[in-house]
């Protein structure tokens, strides 16, 4: 391999390609930089043009990543909107802990909508103790969308994730009923943005569509920014189950036949603890997270979510039901 | 050129080494399959993506490795064998790294390819040698062309079928010569290629001792990267403004046109005050020089009223302020575009009300020819005259393609119908402004 990671570069992180180490142009700008001003464009756009916008806090990575473009986006001023966390209940505690010293730090508004009190009131169904609650978000979510009037979400989803995402527009039009009609999708030419709907539809906006999983590490070594402390490697309870790693938690037990043992793993992913798999890694900070990412020949979603397994097309099906 | 080493691990980080294009052509001229072969061959896939793609291809019956199922990633995409939206895959080899962007072939699904097409530096354009040029292969070259892609590389696909004769391949570069040049275009390769088999996609192949020129891959690593760089001078059309703590504003927005500095004197239109920059930043300090592309805070030397919509403009050569425009448009609803039609203008980030005061021509897609025409139709491209409700500050679209572009919103739904280029920007009358 030719590539080497030059960490004393001006302005990031800088790559020698072919031993050719490129002359950085006369502002520095690279293309993290572009992504950047590219995501911080979206927002500004969308917070001028909605007239209730939302942006969709999880704890994972990529929401992290959100979250500090917006901050910079309207800095030194507060958010334009609120942020929303869909919670599962199905939580890992670390990234419970995460989101709430992150909204204190920011000192904004956190939303909270709940699957366990849709659940507890019978406005979804309970899918059992061990049972996957990333469908029942969809509902959760459009259900807070419809009280709250928003008409637009800001969410991490990026391109490079699944097939049927590399198909989505920045802005995602969505109709009365939250679903996304891929057969239907409205033009969206250069950077005009149109976010205005009528009532009760919205968009769901992405930011970081053109964002790779190595651009969203690379981007967290440099910025130096705080991720809950499960994407590093580190030694956990975990059981063996469809060939993913879950951690052993209140959440998910070992069945019969399984063994629990303790193993040195992180977090790709992270999601409803019952169907998002740990990988074995040594990887205890960011810079060395962006040497295993480079070298991986596995993907992201495909290494650790049992919900993208049910079937070829199952993010396409979620995300017409409302899914993120 | 053999074996190649290129994998996810080589990403170059300079602006200079990401070349955005679009694979376009007619249906099933293979535009899938090769990107599919070109992602494949390069070793972009990951394993599980790579298994999922078999799974699938077996699934349907379409062989081992259906390399067309790695972008048509819709459930109906598959079971109908077409694409119907553009899909978006990101690429790296060790010279530079790919932004692509799949475009449907099909004329019904011409807004999702001037889509994927409005944010290319270059068009790869995929032809089926053993048919040649189709009408859809001249409207989507036609299509880039007016976008402002000013390259293509030609994929002389399919050439496994004619036996590899060379003849098939010379018939679809003298055609593609022909359109060239009528559009003004430049061709950095015609390949005679087989998507299907991976011949000159990313490897030579040994079936054409006769051809000389580069493999795809070659083509597209070698080509130029389209930096635009705007004959009018330095724009930024104002997002936000940003309030400072302890009073002062900063103006917000993305640098298009050419590069900003402190001490440059801006004019702030569309009311004409002038200023100097005072300080230029982002939330991380300040810069003393912002390149196109980068989203900035603006603060200017005098206490002027500025909000929203208005663009600073820097340069010789100012923007033109007019509520008339004439301009190239890509017409994409059911309903026919008439002259006296309304709609919302979205322009930089600038949104008023429209109305088409006349339709001039349409593009015969046969020939290429403007024609005279008093409607357009769907999927059709061709010239209007635009009348706003506010004056717009634009550039032509040769020049900048922010400040000349524009798209036409239905105001009923909200859905995006038109999206137009300025040509020329019409000198505003003081007294004959039609009524909106």
């Amino acid at each position: 391999m030719t590539s080497t990671l030059d960490p004393s570069a001006p302005g990031g992180w800088r790559h020698r390609a072919g031993g050719l180490d490129r002359p950085g142009d006369e502002d520095g700008a690279d293309h993290l930089d572009l992504l950047e001003s590219h995501a911080i464009f979206v927002l500004r756009e969308v917070a001028a043009e909605c007239e209730r916008p939302v942006l969709l806090f999880s704890g994972g990575k990529d929401s992290a990543v959100l979250l500090r473009l917006a901050e910079k986006a309207f800095s030194p001023g507060r958010l334009p909107f609120p942020v929303l966390h869909v919670d599962t209940g199905h939580n890992f505690p670390e990234v419970l802990a995460f989101r709430d010293r992150r909204m204190a730090e920011l000192g904004e508004e956190l939303l909270v909508a709940s699957v366990q009190d849709a659940i507890d009131q019978g406005r979804v169904p309970d899918p059992g103790p061990g049972g996957s609650r990333n469908r029942l978000q969809s509902a959760v979510l459009l259900e807070a969308i419809a009280r709250h009037r928003f008409d637009a979400c800001f969410g991490g989803g990026r391109r490079d994730e699944d097939k049927a995402r590399a198909k989505e527009r920045v802005l995602s039009f969505r109709n009365a009923l939250g679903q996304w009609d891929p057969k239907r999708q409205r033009p969206e030419l250069w950077n005009l943005y149109w976010g205005r709907v009528l009532p009760g539809e919205h968009v769901r906006a992405f930011p970081l569509s053109d964002w790779t999983e190595l651009d969203v590490w690379r981007y967290v070594a440099r910025e130096a920014l705080e991720l809950p402390s499960l994407y590093y490697a580190h030694p956990r309870r975990v059981v063996e189950r469809d060939g993913m790693l879950l951690a052993v938690s209140e959440h998910v037990e070992p069945r019969p036949g399984e063994r629990e043992r303790v193993e040195t793993v992180r977090f790709r992913t992270v999601g409803d603890a019952t169907c998002t798999g740990a990988v074995r890694s040594e990887a205890s900070d960011a810079i060395a997270v962006v040497a295993e990412v480079a070298a991986s020949t596995v993907s992201e979603r495909g290494a650790t979510r049992a919900d993208d397994r049910v079937s070829d097309s199952a993010m396409e099906d979620r995300k017409r039901e409302g899914y993120f | 050129m053999g074996q190649r080493t290129a994998d996810r691990t080589i990403v170059p980080t300079r602006p200079g080494d990401l070349l955005r294009f679009a694979a376009v052509g007619s249906v099933d001229d293979g535009k899938s399959t090769l990107i599919g072969r070109l992602l494949h061959d390069t070793r972009q896939l990951f394993d599980d993506q790579l298994a999922a793609v078999g799974a699938a291809s077996r699934r349907r019956g379409a062989g081992d490795l259906d390399l067309s199922f790695v972008t048509d990633g819709l459930r109906a995409e598959r079971e109908q064998g077409i694409t119907i939206d553009v899909a978006y895959r990101y690429a790296a080899t060790p010279r530079r790294s790919f932004v692509i962007a799949d475009c449907p072939g099909h004329v019904q699904y011409t807004r999702n390819m001037a889509t994927g097409a409005s944010t290319a530096d270059l068009a790869l354009v995929v032809v089926d040698a053993t048919t040649g040029l189709r009408e859809q292969t001249r409207r989507h070259v036609c299509i880039a062309s007016l976008l402002g892609v000013g390259t293509l590389v030609v994929v002389a696909n399919k050439m496994d079928r004619v036996a590899w004769d060379p003849d098939a391949h010379g018939r679809v570069v003298t055609e593609v010569e022909e359109l060239a040049e009528t559009l003004g275009l430049s061709v950095a390769a015609v390949v005679p290629a087989s998507a299907l088999l991976g011949d000159n996609v990313a490897v030579r192949s040994a079936a054409t001792p006769w051809y000389q020129g580069p493999t795809v891959l070659d083509a597209l690593e070698e080509a130029p990267a389209g930096v635009w760089s705007g004959a009018g001078g330095s724009r930024l059309a104002v997002q936000w403004v940003i309030r400072r703590p302890g009073g002062g504003r900063a103006y917000a927005g993305m640098v298009t046109g050419g590069p900003m500095r402190p001490g440059d004197a801006v004019a702030v239109l569309p009311s004409g005050q002038v200023a100097t920059i005072t300080g230029l930043s982002t939330a991380d300090g300040p810069l003393e020089r912002a390149a196109p592309g980068r989203s900035v805070a603006v603060e200017l030397s005098d206490d002027l009223d500025v909000g929203r919509g208005d663009l600073l403009a820097a340069g010789d050569e100012p923007p033109t302020v007019t509520r008339n425009v004439e301009a190239t448009v890509c017409w994409f609803a059911s309903a026919p575009l008439h002259a006296g039609d309304r709609f919302h203008v979205k322009h930089t980030t600038r949104v008023t009300r429209g109305t088409i005061d006349t339709v001039i021509e349409r593009v015969d897609m046969g020939s290429l020819h403007r024609q005279p025409a008093t409607s357009l139709t769907e999927n059709d491209i061709g010239t209007v005259r635009l009348t706003t409700a506010d004056p717009l500050v634009v550039d032509p679209y040769r020049d900048n393609r922010v400040t000349g572009s524009f798209v036409l919103v239905d105001p009923a739904t909200h859905a995006t119908v038109g999206a137009g280029m300025v040509t020329r920007p019409v000198a505003t009358e003081p007294d004959g402004l039609p009524a909106l």
